[in-house]
């Protein structure tokens, strides 16, 4: 598996930490409920096919948002975790 | 049919004419007392002692390829019962107990060779971890002995113990851990259980779980509609999308582990060995292949065949631990999908759907688990209990963040274990 990072292009898979789920661009308020931070921190999708999740390039010290499928290690598309932030999406 | 030497002899001498199928390959019925989703090594165990103890037998075990194609036949067979926490040191002890007279419970040679598992340290704090680890065994009422660095060089002569990383400063074994034939346990329960009245129905894919007013009505298939009083879901990596036809989200990600095999050798490594630091362990079948295998890919995965960068990682760290292995040719490789919890224990639970069971979040060591897990979760399914050792699987512990078990002391947090 290779992942192309936005900002050093197509790289080895070993050059990044993988962080999970990408939940962690969506952290509930500190005054959420709990159900929320239970979804935060151990509930998942798990989905078998399409995921979103986030990858750590050790290389430029960037977050990447990586979308791939989890059944056939495909890599469909990345993107900066803090662009896809300002954008809200 | 009852195995014996004597029946094997007999047969040998007659051309191996007698055998019969081990099981019976049932076609569904229009409706059980029991359904379990998953003909794994879990699902077997507990059709085979809601038969055998509680004496519910109209049950059905449904898979949706051939029974013990999942974990159950891909894994590297350690049983051992050496955990720290109470909640799981309990539940393997027990486990490990069934194991130790499990072939004259089924009547099945499962091959349970307790062999020695020998878990080695490398530094002065790790053996006083490995102490304490010891302690907590020894009182739950298991064996584990320290063994110093000269101890370890004579069960094992053949490590390099001046490794500049992680030279060896001792061990902790318990001689009573071992291997056992994945295949023939998960056919030895099979076989109890078909023996019992259980009907084992493959390439029976659960495609839903029927819900009325909260009370679990039955299950729909790729072999038509089924009803059940009760329904259990057991199948390992597919937790999440099995449960999500209950409507339910789990504290679940799924991920992939693989394993290697050498060509065969004459014995050469007796005992399991287990080299932490590098996420390498290894042990010789008795067809003399050396199995061995390490950490998970660590990314969330449903291929089941992994990535060469863990292959390399692997590779290195038995070249390390010991350097005859880089003599020896691996044969094969493989992996097995691993319904990871984030404290990377185990769940035996109700559901709040009435009748609907959950079972899963093995990670990567619930094959030591089998006879255990079917024994408390079919007394769950009976009883409507917890059973006593497996009473801490719970599944509203990650909801309330109450009786997490962390075994391994890394933070209850998927990416960690
Ligand atoms: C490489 C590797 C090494 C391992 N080494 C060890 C070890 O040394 N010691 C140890 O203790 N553990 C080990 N494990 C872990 C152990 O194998 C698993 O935790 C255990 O086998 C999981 O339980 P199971 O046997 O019930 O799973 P499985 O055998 O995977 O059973 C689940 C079954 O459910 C079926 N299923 C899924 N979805 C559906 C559906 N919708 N309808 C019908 N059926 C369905 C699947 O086809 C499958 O057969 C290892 C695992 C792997 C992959
Ligand atoms: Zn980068």
């Amino acid at each position: 598996m290779r992942i192309t990072c936005p900002i050093c292009g197509e790289r080895d898979r070993r050059e990044f930490y993988y962080q999970g789920a990408a939940v962690a661009l969506d952290r509930p308020e500190a005054d959420a409920e709990p159900e929320a931070w239970v979804d935060y921190v151990h509930v998942r999708d798990n989905p078998c096919g399409m995921t979103r999740d986030l990858w750590y390039h050790e290389h430029c010290g960037s977050w990447v948002v990586v979308t791939r499928n989890t059944a056939t290690h495909e890599v469909i598309e990345t993107a900066l975790a803090s662009d896809i932030k300002e954008q809200g999406a | 049919m009852a195995f014996s030497g004597w029946r094997v002899l007999k047969e040998g001498l007659t051309g191996n004419k007698g055998w019969a199928p081990h099981w019976r390959d049932a076609a569904p019925k229009d409706e059980y007392d029991v359904v379990i989703i998953g003909g794994g090594g879990h699902g077997l165990s507990t059709a085979y002692y809601l038969a055998k103890n509680h004496g519910i037998s109209n049950v059905a075990v449904l898979e949706k390829g051939y029974l013990g194609g999942g974990n159950v036949g891909r894994n590297t067979t350690i049983v051992r019962a050496n955990y720290f926490l109470p909640g799981n040191s309990e539940f393997y002890s027990h486990s490990l107990k069934l194991w130790e007279g499990l072939e004259d419970d089924l009547n099945y040679n499962v091959m349970m060779s307790q062999r020695g598992q020998i878990s080695l340290f490398h530094s002065d704090g790790q053996r006083d971890a490995a102490i304490r680890r010891g302690n907590s065994i020894r009182n739950q009422g298991d064996d584990a002995e320290l063994l110093s660095r000269d101890d370890v060089k004579r069960h094992l002569p053949y490590l390099d113990y001046d490794q500049a990383r992680f030279p060896i400063y001792g061990a902790l074994l318990q001689r009573r851990a071992g291997t056992a034939r994945h295949d023939a346990v998960a056919w030895g329960f099979a076989r109890g259980a078909s023996d019992r009245g259980v009907d084992l129905i493959q390439n029976c894919e659960v495609t839903g779980i029927d819900v009325e007013g909260g009370v679990v009505k039955g299950v729909q298939t790729s072999r038509g509609a089924i009803k059940a009083k009760k329904v259990a879901i057991i199948v390992a990596g597919r937790s999440s999308q099995v449960a999500a036809m209950a409507g339910m989200r789990l504290p679940i990600e799924s991920h992939i582990l693989q394993a290697f095999v050498t060509e065969g050798l004459k014995p050469c490594i007796d005992h399991v060995v287990s080299f932490g630091m590098g996420h390498f362990y290894i042990s010789q079948s008795d067809k003399g292949g050396l199995v061995f295998g390490g950490d998970l890919d660590m990314y969330s995965s449903y291929a089941a065949r992994g990535n060469l960068p863990l292959v390399e990682h692997v590779m290195e760290a038995g070249m390390t631990l010991m350097p005859m292995i880089g003599k020896a040719k691996v044969l094969r490789s493989w992996g097995g999908i691993m319904d990871m919890s984030p404290d990377g224990s185990p769940i035996i639970d109700k559901t709040q759907t009435q009748g609907l069971y959950l079972n899963c979040g093995w990670c990567y060591g619930g094959f030591k688990a089998v006879p255990g897990s079917g024994y408390s979760t079919a007394h769950l399914i009976a009883t409507d209990t917890p059973h006593t050792p497996a009473a801490r699987y719970r599944l509203d512990r990650f909801f309330t963040g109450r009786g997490l078990m962390d075994e391994e002391g890394t933070g209850s947090q998927h990416n960690l274990h």
